[in-house]
């Protein structure tokens, strides 16, 4: 055990090369209880079946994010960028809209454990006028249940799962219990995450551990298993220096919100849209045997051109993998680079991510 | 054998001592994916770094028992780091050392008292 951002967590049961393959291969069981679950809702009041109640309360959401949360659908989740005034990116946070039409005027929100209070702050600060924030980090549990047999384990309890596509959530009874569950996760599997009522956590955790395929998972795989997946670890790869562009979260940013250009530092965002930033997160293959760790510079001949940011073994793949940010112009996979790893220069290769193809259930059909 | 409150092992024969991790600090690391070991000819002070030791987990500094000059590397660990893990008393050393001053072995712990030392961590 371990602490990390005020819990006890475990950084590992079996191993973490062990509970990360399990993990690609079965399904893993992470306790991520730690991260920050709460609910938005408009101070006047929810407005059952009203879509208005829903642009209200996204249009208010939207003066923070980058993202356009006014058209997700009912049981529709997103990922998005807390940003501050000069586009850089505060935290990242998962955006979810009901999906029951009766709750239209409330989000339920899942921002990172490490800076939750300084999320949560920052929301009261700036919308606690008009909206009503409540955690739900001490009243439940989160946990996420991953890998590719996570829906036929969780399917015997909530067949209901089955018809979630990824990003995608609903609420539901599981053993008896008012739980939220999202197709979503931290892996690159497919997989989902439970919002589950603090008492009945440990029975809903020992009930999904008792399939045989589900073995409990700790910190030490998760952080491996995303890192092969090409996600971001907010205070490493992205902080409050680093726009989603320079990120390589663009993609948070829809249409419709570049041409409103109404998001906190869109210009400074915009022009590095038009123009390309100066410098970007890359994947970074070293080509011997050495991981490179967070901190390690990068270097083509004597020009220091950018740092990893999140750096390891591989355990899906056999070798090391990182990834870190270099100028723009020698961001191209491909590329080949010298990494200064205690002092010695070690050779590697920029990589296109994530390092491993992402195995989400996209556009499920409608079963006959 | 004799042990340290850092977890390495070292073995004298004769003039030289060799050195590596204990099976407890394996097992707490985890997978042992790289090791970079010290240079030939490179000559340590008890407590300096010495080698390092890379598991999925993290990075770790192996530290000298004794004072003494390097005189072999396990030249293995470059391809095959994971004998740290099978074998880390044996065919999992790091390297050896013609030791300084062969008493400094005598500060350390034999086997008996490390494993109550590791008992109490």
């Amino acid at each position: 055990m371990v602490p990390f951002a005020g819990y006890d967590m475990p950084v590992q049961f079996e191993g973490v090369k062990a509970e990360h393959l399990w993990t690609r291969d079965k399904a893993g069981l992470f306790d991520v209880s730690h991260m920050g679950p709460c609910f938005l809702s408009l101070k006047t009041g929810l407005r059952p079946g009203d879509e208005t109640a829903h642009r209200d309360i996204a249009q208010l959401v939207e003066r923070l994010v980058p993202s356009d949360i006014q058209n997700l659908k009912p049981g529709q989740a997103r990922l998005s960028v807390l940003l501050n005034d000069q586009g850089g990116i505060l935290d990242d946070l998962i955006i979810t809209r009901p999906s029951n039409t009766q709750k239209n005027g409330s989000l339920y929100v899942v921002v990172n454990g490490a800076v939750k209070e300084q999320d949560w702050a920052l929301l009261e600060d700036k919308l606690g006028d008009l909206l009503t924030l409540e955690r739900a980090d001490q009243s439940h549990a989160l946990m996420a249940l991953q890998g590719p047999k996570a829906e036929q384990v969780l399917a015997k309890a909530v067949p209901e799962v089955q018809d979630l596509d990824f990003m995608q959530a609903c609420e539901v009874s599981f053993l008896g219990h008012n739980m939220l569950i999202s197709r979503l996760g931290y892996t690159g599997e497919d997989g989902f995450e439970l919002l589950c009522p603090a008492e009945a956590a440990v029975i809903c955790a020992e009930w999904i551990l008792s399939d045989e395929r589900v073995q409990p998972i700790g910190l030490g795989a998760r952080d491996s298993l995303r890192l092969e997946a090409g996600l971001c670890l907010y205070g490493q790869d992205m902080d409050a220096s680093r726009t989603p562009v320079e990120a390589g979260l663009a993609w948070t940013i829809q249409k419709s919100r570049r041409s409103r250009a109404d998001f906190p530092g869109a210009p400074q965002i915009l022009n590095q849209l038009e123009n390309g930033p100066a410098a970007r997160r890359v994947g970074i293959k070293p080509l011997g045997r050495a991981p490179a760790r967070e901190g390690v510079q990068i270097f083509i001949g004597d020009k220091a051109l950018g740092a990893v940011t999140s750096g390891g073994f591989a355990p899906s793949l056999g070798h090391p993998i990182a990834m870190g940010y270099i100028a723009s112009e020698y961001g191209e996979p491909g590329t080949q680079i010298d990494l200064d790893i205690r002092g010695r220069r070690h050779a590697a290769e920029i990589v296109a991510l994530p390092f491993i193809p992402a195995q989400y259930k996209r556009k499920r059909k409608t079963k006959a | 054998m004799k042990f340290t409150e850092d977890h390495e092992w070292i073995k004298i024969e004769g003039e030289t001592a060799l050195i590596g991790i204990t099976a407890y600090a394996a097992k707490a690391l985890g997978d042992v994916v790289f090791v970079e070991p010290p240079e030939l000819g490179a000559e340590f002070s008890k407590g300096d770094d010495m080698a390092v030791v890379e598991s999925v987990k993290a990075a770790s500094d192996v530290y000298a028992p004794i004072d003494g000059e390097v005189v072999a590397v396990n030249e293995r660990l470059a391809d095959a780091p994971e004998l740290v893990n099978q074998d880390p008393e044996g065919e999992g050393w790091f390297c050896k050392l013609k030791a300084a001053n062969l008493e400094d072995v005598n500060g350390l712990m034999d086997r008996d008292s490390y494993i109550k030392f590791c008992d109490g961590l």
